[in-house]
């Protein structure tokens, strides 16, 4: 079965083509050096031509390789004898004579070998504890944010937003000041017809004239809530597209998010510049194994 | 030359009769057996470029600006991971193109070896004695897609710091540990300022070393226990036909590993992958619409969308949403990749060493099993960009969603029926082209290598038609067995 098994004509054919493939192999690695040295100031589509020339010289050696291969090397079917078995029952016997002598040799000691193991787990529990060090204990950062009651909004330049600046229907992201572009704080402040608004029990003084702002941070995943349809006064993550109606407390409307954005109580200071009136009541972005109890801690 | 080093080295180490040995091992082959092959190569390709990003990339959350030959960027205020990600992209020569290699063969990687995977799977080839390999090849599915989505997420770009915030919604959401399991993998709450200088260590050193350590024994797990062949003329068990690994094998291999390279690098020079100086820089509270993961990462993607409001809720603890379609399914999908070998013994009550592989119609109940699994997953994809979809066919989204949800429980079913029907139809008409063929009794005889017993080939197109015919009588068209084998004539 040696040999290639193929005729002349056939051999002299696959020389021919594997040595055209092994020239434009050279070509294109020789082009590849010549546009790398001349610089992308000099060759226009410096990346592209980088590209194709790595493709010739590579795709050239590959054919010429596959040419000579198939042309020129013994194609078989060569047969071989499938050596994969199990061990021989004898073999397997005195493996097991091996194992069982010199395992009664050690298994007089038992109580030495107990000690290892418990010496070896002490000492793995011990080394697992500095992987402690690599975080901080989450509590109480994460069921807070930087919002306390007094605390200005400001854009995420550090401007305070007085309360007549925005627009009817516009949405501005701000920030508690002294936390600016603070993951946890970011907060959507939208301006609406104050009549519209459907506050829910207990909120209808949060949201002074039309003002009204939800936790930017997507109660589902943490995406920031990103999207505000005016024309169905929704708010949209533009992640898995949870939506949140803005007028009934930001309560989930469609999607995977199963809580409403947290609700941030405004008013506004003596200077005319809006102002929280607390942290949020609940934690704000995805849910969490002790949410429930963190939530009611925070109720202000 | 080499005949002197080899010298050299026997004169010294020895194992001459090993080298030998091994030389003139036979390895079978096919097509379908390259899928592997081009996972191994594509790993290649990302080690050698992997390595040059790693010479010029900084894993730093450092705050700084970049003022390089990209100018619509300058004076942006940026981490030094995005700065150096845009510097090795536009101001080192030949970066650009290593970058996009780099992330087309990470593409590729994870797709080769999910093709792969794939064929393992309905050829049987998982069975005793590769049980073993099998379980080392999941492991590298996993190490990839931990790998890739490392790797996604170091440029500090506005997609991947997005992704990163899911991910850590994801961990937080899981039981007892969630918060403290975030709060230690990050550095503290989101973002910190650790995650990238972790991530880079995770991606350039722990996997890569894992994988190094997996691949080679499951290469030499290959090479120990043989090769699986598929039924054929002189094909047994208790042999391998096919082509020595010196030279033929070697050549062709070396040829694969030639044209991976020639793909990834055409790919990294002609196709934009990631141009992350569009997306800018990653702020918290910035984020952008129609924004995909890699194609690996889709179904994670899709099953956060897909999965209903659902949320368990009482006094004091809650299992949140995510927790269930990003935590429990990657679960419960890699306990049943893991299982189903030893699954599948317990079963059919199959123990015996196998190393002919099956044909997907032998065995309609795996194929069935194989075909729901791969149409759940490809519509958790779909709905991964269901913002793209709704754009591309102009529809609601909201009824997309709900559609889609819909298909993922419906879906699987249906493919499940279809290739249970398509694979018997197939069988049976191989078994009545069996008997009436010339050799018809000798194909019966090695049972299930009938459509092409010795002496009978058919042509492609007329395999294809016979495929189709029986696909279209699943569906309940016609059916496959009108399909006359050849019997000389046509």
């Amino acid at each position: 079965m040696s040999g290639p098994g193929t005729s002349d004509r056939e051999q002299l054919a696959a020389t021919v083509l594997a040595t055209l493939s092994f020239l434009i192999a050279i070509v294109g690695a020789l082009a590849f050096a010549v546009v790398y040295i001349r610089g992308p100031e000099v060759v226009p589509a410096y990346t592209q031509l980088l590209g194709v020339s790595a493709m010739l010289a590579f795709g050239g050696a590959g054919a010429g390789v596959v040419f000579w291969a198939h042309g020129l090397m013994p194609q078989g079917p060569d047969i071989e004898k499938r050596k994969f078995t199990g061990p021989s029952p004898e073999e397997r016997e005195r493996t097991a004579t091996v194992l069982k002598e010199s395992t009664e040799a050690i298994g007089r000691r038992g109580l030495l070998g107990r000690l290892l193991f418990g010496a070896l787990g002490a000492i793995g529990v011990a080394m697992l504890l500095p992987f402690r060090s690599l975080g901080r204990a989450p509590f109480p950062e994460r069921a807070r944010t930087g919002w306390k009651a007094g605390r200005r909004l400001v854009t995420e330049d550090g401007r305070p937003v007085r309360i007549d600046e925005m627009a009817e229907n516009s949405v501005l992201t701000v920030f508690p000041e002294r936390r600016v572009r603070d993951a946890d704080s970011q907060t959507l402040l939208l301006r609406l017809p104050p009549e519209i608004i459907r506050p829910l029990e207990g909120r209808e003084s949060w949201s002074p004239e039309g003002h009204i702002a939800y936790s930017k941070v997507c109660t589902h995943a943490g995406c920031p809530v990103g999207l505000y349809q005016v024309d169905t006064q929704r708010l949209l993550c533009p992640c898995h597209h949870s939506a949140f109606s803005v007028l009934r407390g930001a309560t989930p409307i469609f999607g995977p998010a199963t809580r409403p954005l947290p609700q941030l109580p405004l008013g506004v200071d003596r200077e005319g510049y809006l102002i929280a009136l607390g942290d949020y009541d609940v934690p704000v972005g995805a849910g969490f194994w002790t949410w429930p109890s963190a939530a009611r801690k925070g109720t202000p | 030359m080499i005949g002197r080093l080899a010298r050299w080295l026997e004169r010294r180490v020895g194992g001459s009769d090993f080298l030998r040995d091994k030389l003139s091992k036979v390895f079978p082959e096919s097509w379908t057996f390259l899928f592997g092959e081009i996972a191994l190569y594509a790993f290649v390709v990302l080690v050698l470029t992997g390595t040059f990003l790693a010479l010029f990339f900084d894993a730093s959350h450092t705050e700084t600006t970049y003022f390089g030959n990209y100018s619509p960027l300058h004076d942006v205020e940026m981490s030094a991971a995005y700065r150096s990600t845009l510097e090795l992209s536009f101001d080192v020569p030949a970066g650009l193109l290593m970058r996009q290699a780099h992330h087309w063969a990470a593409l590729v990687f994870v797709a080769a070896i999910v093709v792969h995977l794939s064929r393992i799977f309905f050829t049987g080839a998982y069975r005793r004695p590769r049980e073993l390999n099998w379980t080392i090849g999941v492991t590298l599915l996993l190490l990839a897609i931990l790998e890739g989505f490392a790797g996604y997420s170091l440029p500090d770009d506005l997609l991947s710091g997005t992704g990163a915030r899911i991910a850590y919604a994801i961990i937080e959401s899981i039981p007892f540990i969630g918060v403290w399991l975030g709060s230690l993998l990050f550095g503290g709450l989101f973002p910190g300022e650790e995650i990238i200088g972790r991530l880079f260590t995770l991606h350039v050193f722990i996997l890569p070393v894992l994988f190094f350590g997996l691949i080679g024994l499951h290469l030499a797990l290959v090479f120990r226990q043989t090769h699986t062949q598929f039924p054929g003329p002189d094909r047994s068990e208790d042999n391998v036909v096919g082509v020595k690994v010196w030279p033929t094998y070697t050549a062709m291999s070396v040829g694969m590993f030639m044209f991976t390279c020639a793909l990834l690098f055409g790919l990294g020079g002609l196709v934009q992958i990631n141009p992350v100086w569009y997306y800018g820089p990653y702020d918290p509270f910035v984020v952008s619409i129609n924004a995909q993961p890699d194609w690996y990462m889709g179904w994670l993607e899709g099953s956060l969308r897909l999965f209903p409001p659902w949320e368990f809720s009482g006094a004091r603890f809650m299992v949140a949403n995510p927790f269930f379609p990003a935590a429990l399914l990657p679960m419960l999908t890699f306990a049943a990749l893991y299982a189903f070998p030893f699954l599948e013994r317990r079963l059919t009550g199959d123990r015996g060493e196998h190393h002919v592989l099956d044909r997907a119609r032998d065995h309609p109940l795996r194929s069935a099993v194989g075909a729901a699994t791969i149409t759940f997953y490809a519509i958790l994809t779909i709905a991964g960009a269901d913002d793209i979809v709704a754009l591309l066919f102009n529809v609601d989204i909201t009824g997309l969603v709900v559609f889609l949800r819909v298909a993922a429980v419906v879906g699987p079913v249906l493919a499940a029926y279809v290739t249970y029907r398509w694979c018997r139809d197939l069988a049976a008409g191989t078994a009545e082209a069996a008997s009436a063929g010339t050799h018809g009794e000798a194909a019966k005889d090695e049972g299930g290598d009938g459509e092409q017993g010795p002496g009978q080939r058919w042509s492609p197109r007329r395999r294809w038609r016979l495929a189709f015919a029986g696909l279209a009588a699943a569906l309940g068209y016609g059916s496959a067995r009108r399909d006359r084998p050849p019997d000389g004539r046509s």
